[in-house]
């Protein structure tokens, strides 16, 4: 492909609908809402063009269904909603937590509590994707704050939702999801794939649930000749329901939040910057992001020593690295459009260290400008 | 008859969970028996379930078997189905299950035409929580939540679908299980969406609580209020009052969803989409 044709004027929306084509997706299911609904109809019109399927369902419940179904038949699967969407797909999100099926789940976060204000940004769900499911489980979270990095991310989300056999959440929000920007898109063969792995013995010797040392089982889609059952009652290694005994319900709750957390360095991924000499640090996330390294600029400018830590990972939330910097820092502060949600897990990371954590919340509908951030950092400074 | 059943049973799942008098293990040795005389093989054949007792009937049989989430199996299916057509996709539901918490993605299943089998176990109530009352449930009933009596009107499945467009529409009872299994052999070999409504008796949900003694006795409830089509053709109309109809009550050949889809792919290559 010629370079002119990887620079492209490009929506987040539309990034992400590319990334997924790229990184190998061929089915999609959903139901329309803003802000997210431009992938849904790009996808409606490119995913046929390389073989794949579309098909808008008649809600989010179903549209969760069919991914998780086109999933177990083997497809790269991919479903698109915001936050009210987003609620009536946790069911099933805890289904394919629960049976370890890989699929995609975008959430552009609009403003909230309820239909809120639904075309404008926030980012009111970074809990609900972390815990709007029933029971405990692991989820994995990755939030762009650029168009590029839209693209990245949801190739990622795909990767790690094949390897570590889980869903994934894209965790994008109104302003990222709206913005156009220049892109310079990777070149396809630049672009590794990861595909889910298959088992290495015959059918007859297929323990579909028993993981490997890496903590992840085998998948193999059916009609291959491997048969198996699948429920989301606790199961023994065989796929059976197992409710009535206590050790297997604890092993299994274990292994699922064990192949997450032996490797964490794989999937927790953040961007530093400015953060070498830093004296007070910004930690933020998706649309909040883009402000606070444009204070940091600011700040540096005027000669204040600050540092932009960026969460690309939300879940597993990166803790060690936020308790590195705040070693060397006065300060940090976390700007997110909301309340204060992951305010809270940076305090838990730095809780033994004497460094001040300061919340800078907006929740109008309006973004976080980088003149608010910087006006805080000169008030810790 | 016996060995066909037991060749697809998994015995290290037996024995099952149900209740004594239970008509689910019946409409699974249907199923089964209607499967082999189609020579489908245990590896291309696909059951979905959702939850309840009805949905305990794939653990036991040895297909690609998938109990999934409460009243959602019908969107696993279609997404299973559109990810790999070649595959031949049953659905087992109860009438809670497939049409209360299930009943929108019943209907648009249904309009959409995807080549599925719907197998939906009508034992008048919610049996897996304890008897509740199912939007199925015959007025006046007694249910844990209706203690005086079910106040609402219930549906009738099959016109219910029939509206909403499925091409192939059957109803049997477990009594009349020969006729069952014929049924569900035709709505197998049905290209489209095809469904299935069995009558079937939980004396412990239902029965108890309905002054109806024993198994025996729903069973020869379903006996003597059953009417084929063909014999309600000939019969006058104060003859059929009270009664139920069994048989085929709908057939159209139409297009079918993934043969559709297959086009639209065909022609997004050659046109690009339009956008
Ligand atoms: C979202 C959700 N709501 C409720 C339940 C509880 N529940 C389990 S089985 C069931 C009723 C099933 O009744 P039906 O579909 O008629 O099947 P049967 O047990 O009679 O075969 C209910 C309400 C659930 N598992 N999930």
């Amino acid at each position: 492909m010629s370079d002119n044709g990887r620079v492209r004027l490009m929506q987040g929306n539309e990034a992400c609908a590319e990334a997924a084509l790229a990184a190998g997706c061929r089915f999609f299911a959903g139901y329309p809402i803003t802000p997210a609904t431009e992938i849904a109809e790009i996808l409606a019109a490119r995913l046929p063009q390389v073989g794949g399927t579309f098909i808008q369902m008649e809600d989010e419940l179903g549209s969760m269904a069919a991914v998780i179904g086109a999933s177990i038949g083997g497809k790269k699967a991919l479903t698109a909603t915001s936050g009210p969407g987003f609620t009536l797909k946790q069911e099933n999100i805890g289904y394919a937590a629960m049976t370890q099926i890989p699929c995609v789940i975008v959430d552009v976060q609009r403003g909230g509590p309820s239909t809120g204000l639904p075309t404008l940004p926030a980012q009111g769900d970074v809990m609900q994707a972390r815990w709007g499911t029933h029971g405990d489980h692991p989820i994995i979270v990755l939030a762009p704050s650029t168009v590029r990095e839209t693209y990245d991310l949801t190739v990622t989300a795909f990767n790690f939702a094949e390897k570590f056999r889980t869903p994934v959440i894209l965790l994008s929000d109104a302003v990222v999801g709206h913005l156009r920007e220049k892109v310079v898109l990777p070149d396809p063969s630049e672009i590794a794939l990861v595909e889910r792995k298959a088992p290495t013995v015959p059918p007859g010797e297929y323990t579909p649930f028993r993981p490997d040392a890496d903590g992840i089982p085998p998948f193999v889609p059916v009609g291959r000749g491997y048969r198996y059952h699948m429920t989301s009652n606790v199961y023994d290694e065989g796929g059976f329901p197992a409710t009535n005994n206590h050790a297997v319900a604890r092993q299994l709750m274990e292994r699922l939040h064990q192949k997450i957390d032996q490797h964490l360095d794989e999937i927790v991924l953040t961007d530093e910057i400015a953060t070498q000499d830093a004296e007070v640090l910004v930690f933020a996330y998706g649309a909040s992001a883009r402000s606070g390294k444009a204070a940091v600029k600011l700040a540096r400018g005027q000669g204040i020593k600050a540092g932009l830590l960026k969460a690309k990972t939300l879940w597993p939330f990166p803790a060690a690295q936020v308790k590195r910097l705040g070693e060397r820092v006065k300060a940090i502060i976390v700007p997110e459009m909301n309340t204060g949600q992951l305010v809270g897990e940076v305090e838990r990371a730095v809780r033994r260290l004497p460094v001040e954590v300061l919340p800078l919340n907006r929740y109008d509908g309006l973004m976080i400008s980088p003149e608010q951030i910087l006006a805080k950092i000169k008030e810790v400074m | 008859m016996a060995s066909a059943t037991f060749k697809y049973l998994r015995p290290n799942r037996l024995p099952h969970i149900w209740c004594p008098g239970c008509g689910d293990g019946i409409i699974v040795g249907a199923l089964v028996r209607a499967i082999d005389k189609l020579g489908w093989s245990k590896d291309e054949t696909v059951v979905v379930t959702g939850i309840g007792c009805s949905a305990r009937s794939n653990a036991i049989i040895d297909f690609n078997t998938f109990q999934t989430t409460h009243g959602r199996a019908l969107g696993f299916a279609t997404g299973l189905k559109l990810a790999r057509p070649e595959l031949k996709v049953v659905v087992v539901t109860g009438d809670g299950d497939g049409a209360g918490i299930g009943g929108n993605h019943l209907i648009h299943t249904a309009r959409r035409n995807v080549d599925l089998t719907t197998i939906l176990v009508n034992n008048s109530i919610y049996g897996m929580t304890g008897g509740q009352y199912s939007p199925l449930t015959p007025t006046g009933s007694f249910a844990t939540t209706a203690p005086y009596g079910m106040v609402e009107p219930a549906f009738d499945v099959c016109r219910l679908v029939e509206g909403a467009g499925a091409s192939f529409v059957a109803r049997g009872t477990v009594y009349h299980v020969r006729q069952l299994e014929e049924l569900i052999g035709a709505a197998l070999t049905h290209k489209g969406f095809s469904f299935v409504e069995v009558v079937a008796q939980c004396p412990t949900g239902f029965g108890r609580r309905n002054r109806m003694k024993s198994p025996a006795e729903m069973m020869k409830w379903q006996r003597d209020h059953a009417v084929t089509v063909e014999a309600a053709e000939k019969l006058p109309p104060e003859k059929l009052a009270g009664k139920f109809l069994t048989g085929v009550l709908h057939h159209e050949d139409r297009p079918e969803y993934t043969e559709m889809y297959r086009q639209v792919i065909a022609q997004a290559g050659q046109e690009g989409g339009r956008e």
